[in-house]
């Protein structure tokens, strides 16, 4: 039911021309989204993509609208290649899918590496109920650091795009002017 | 919107009760979903709420740009300042045991450690949202 629904909205993303609508549809999409991963017990997904999918970027969507105009103008090629490229990147996957374990079988690597370490022992060993924040910064400290790295450098590279960009302008007008 | 009496008024009974549940989601986060991400991010969505509605003049002068670039930079601080911390108490880098206060229960460290990695990926987050939402909202269209 909720993926048909997020077909459906993919679907009418791809069609509408309307830039405000498209970033209202994303944000739906976002929430399903969110929706699915419940329904499949990722509950600290689905947090963070109704958090960051359907809040924060449709506002962001929004600032980029205002600075863009709301209409998306026609695309100037056919979409035959396109399309060509979609579907052989597609058969590619689904082939690739072929050689992987049977879904959600419980003898699975995925299963059995370090999983059960986690589950059985994270308990006694930091002493907190929710595993995935005891993965996350814990036993994947180094990561998470590396991540919130990674966040501060997209702030520092739009920060550059904008900023710098803008002030490297008027100096340059001022140097001409 | 900035006319709307009822947008202006729900946007201000709404965003303390945003702003608590991002803490909630904080310190909450060892036992329900949620951590210092998802936290910074519900708080960036509140004060990118009260800018949407009362402008972005009147919420810069609360949380000015320099304020939420130097946030975006002290969460990594705190993030590596832990593992800094650990090192200097003789554990390993990000050993939260060494954090422990009392030492024959090393294990109650990580809860200490774990709030404080948190907290800097919580600063951030927020720090970053907070940027990138003032330099979208504060450029001057410049589409046809």
């Amino acid at each position: 039911m909720l993926l048909t629904l997020l077909a459906a909205t993919g679907f009418a993303l791809l069609r509408i021309r309307n830039l405000f609508a498209v970033v209202m549809l994303a944000g739906v999409y976002s929430l399903l989204s969110a929706g699915l991963f419940t329904v499949m017990d990722a509950v600290d997904v689905a947090f963070t993509e109704a958090a960051v999918g359907a809040g924060i970027s449709t506002v962001l969507f929004l600032g980029a609208l205002a600075l863009c105009g709301h209409h998306e103008s026609k695309p100037g090629h056919t979409p035959l290649l396109p399309l060509f490229v979609v579907c052989l990147t597609g058969a590619a996957l689904v082939y690739g899918t072929m050689d992987m374990p049977g879904f959600g079988e419980a003898s699975n690597p995925v299963h059995h590496h370090v999983a059960d370490h986690y589950l059985e022992e994270s308990y006694g060993e930091i002493g907190i109920p929710n595993v995935v924040t005891s993965v996350l910064a814990s036993y994947r400290g180094y990561d998470t650091m590396g991540e919130t790295t990674v966040v501060f450098a997209a702030a520092v590279g739009v920060l550059i795009l904008l900023v710098g960009g803008a002030r490297a302008r008027r100096a340059r007008g001022g140097g001409e002017g | 919107m900035r006319e709307e009496i009822i947008v202006r008024v729900g946007a201000k009974v709404l965003a303390p009760f945003i702003i608590m549940f991002a803490l909630y989601v904080h310190f909450h986060g060892d036992y329900s979903p949620g951590g210092g991400f998802q936290a910074g991010v519900i708080l960036a969505a509140a004060f990118a709420l009260l800018a949407l509605v009362y402008g972005l003049e009147e919420v810069q002068r609360v949380l000015p740009p320099w304020f939420v670039r130097g946030c975006a930079a002290l969460g990594v601080v705190i993030f590596a300042g832990v593992g800094v911390v650990t090192m200097l108490l003789g554990h390993n880098y990000l050993a939260y045991n060494a954090l422990a206060p009392d030492p024959t229960h090393p294990e109650h460290g990580q809860h200490y450690g774990i709030l404080l990695v948190e907290l800097g990926v919580l600063v951030t987050v927020f720090g970053v949202m907070a940027t990138v939402f003032y330099l979208f909202a504060g450029r001057k269209g410049q589409a046809p």
